[in-house]
């Protein structure tokens, strides 16, 4: 039956399905995201797969359309359909606006149906929080946070999902103006805020970036061991600086 | 674009034709850009070609509206089938996708009067030409035209063509098509935009104006 709510309000004033909603992203795998310069970059926590598993079907860094990119934390399956419904959205902004979408604009369109969500009979709010990044046609970089009750934020740089908090305060000690100087080194602060709580290292990031107009690139594997080595010098090097010092 | 009908001595009936011709290597297709009436000339620069992918090109003709309204709602849903799988639909599967729509439309009250053609090129299959009429008739054919130019162009097609085209000589056939138009067809038609797909994608060729026509 369909008549009923089911995301109510508590008596001091909380909507605990959200906020149960919000507890279902934190213990989804890690996602990053750093607004650059001429770039943006996603990064995210691969969840180790079973032996038999073919790994690629396992995506969690998607396409909107060719300028807007995603990842999210939470319920894959939820993920699925809000990432559906996003596309749809983004080439039927183009059909009948002939302009292909601000990022803030399919971000909105999101949040909206998340909060939609919240508020519809028989129906429970999106267990994700998503990380949207892309170039608006005047070529601004572009970073937003959406979350389970629908509000959505701009960013420099921000994480979702497991650990998060952690990520998102050695962001804000090392997010700097010198550190996403150059695209590369925007890569590598995304890498090293991954670092930071995924075990293993290299073998368990997954990494995308987006540069001004040219579609999402995955990063192989074979870069990201080589920049994993890079910053791994480069903290031996800073280690032994502090230790000359002392 | 559109079609323009007799009302009387005074005017003139055309439609817009394009033909298309289809090679071991490529296709090619084009399309007249102006409709002269009369001593006016209808300046006609809207492009009836619409690139559905990166090796597809949809060639849309017909009712005022509904060209431009079907092409780009097939356009727009080739884009989305890109986004949701991670590559593009084969220019078959592009063609019988544009079929299914046109066929549930045409027994709705909306129904789209539009003549199609598609080409494209599959990297499994090579180069490949579909016909749709507006009663949503699909066949895959080596050349194909619509419209009154269809009527003196195809026995051009059919004398000259043979499977194994090179580009150049296919192009030259579309020129035989041209001429053959420039001299036995009422309206004058000065121009022709032309564009060819093949492996590396879609191509501009140069416009084609046949000597002689105004």
């Amino acid at each position: 039956i369909y008549d009923r709510a089911i995301t109510v309000f508590s008596p001091d004033g909380h909507l605990f399905q959200v906020e149960y909603a919000q507890e279902a992203v934190k213990k989804g795998s890690t996602a990053v995201g750093i607004r650059g310069k001429d770039i943006v970059v996603l990064g995210v926590e691969k969840k180790s797969v079973a032996k038999l598993q073919e790994e690629r079907t396992v995506r969690k860094i998607c396409t909107l359309d060719d300028h807007v990119c995603m990842a999210f934390a939470g319920l894959t399956a939820d993920a699925r359909i809000v990432i559906n419904r996003a596309r749809v959205e983004c080439q039927s902004h183009r059909l009948t606006v002939e302009d292909p979408v601000t990022v803030e604009y399919i971000t909105r369109h999101i949040a909206t149906l998340k909060q939609r969500y919240t508020q519809s009979n028989g129906r429970r709010p999106f267990g994700i929080s998503a990380l949207i990044v892309g170039f608006d046609c005047d070529g601004t970089p572009r970073l937003y946070q959406t979350d389970p009750s629908g509000t959505y934020h701009a960013w420099k740089a921000n994480a979702i999902g497991r650990s998060a908090k952690t990520v998102r305060e050695f962001l804000e000690k090392n997010y700097t103006d010198e550190a996403i100087a150059t695209d590369n080194e925007s890569i590598k602060l995304a890498i090293k805020a991954l670092l930071e709580v995924v075990q293993s290292g290299g073998k368990n990031i997954e990494l995308a970036v987006i540069r001004r107009n040219q579609p999402l690139k995955l990063l192989e594997s074979k870069e990201l061991e080589t920049l994993v080595t890079e910053i791994e010098k480069e903290d031996e090097a800073e280690k032994k600086k502090q230790k000359k010092s002392t | 674009m559109g079609w323009i009908e007799i009302l009387d001595r005074a005017e003139v009936v055309t439609d817009k034709h394009h033909i298309r011709g289809s090679t071991g290597g490529g296709e090619i297709r084009r399309a007249p850009n102006l409709v002269p009436l009369r001593i006016t000339c209808l300046p006609n620069d809207q492009d009836k070609m619409f690139k559905l992918s990166d090796k597809i090109l949809l060639l849309c003709v017909g009712e005022a509206g509904d060209t431009v309204q079907f092409a780009e709602y097939i356009q727009k849903n080739i884009q989305l089938y890109k986004m949701r799988n991670g590559y593009e639909l084969s220019p078959k599967a592009a063609a019988n996708f544009t079929r299914k729509n046109l066929a549930d439309y045409l027994r709705s009250r909306t129904p789209y009067h539009v003549n199609l053609l598609l080409a494209g090129f599959d990297e499994t299959d090579g180069p490949g030409l579909y016909y749709m009429d507006h009663l949503s008739a699909l066949a895959k054919a080596p050349f194909a035209a619509h419209g009154y130019g269809a009527y003196l162009t195809l026995s051009i097609l059919d004398r000259y063509y043979r499977p194994d085209l090179t580009r150049d000589e296919a192009v030259d056939l579309l020129k035989k098509c041209i001429e053959e138009l420039n001299k036995r067809f009422i309206l004058n038609l000065p121009s022709f935009s032309v564009r060819l797909i093949d492996k590396e994608g879609i191509h501009d060729l140069e416009k084609l104006m046949p000597v002689g026509a105004k």
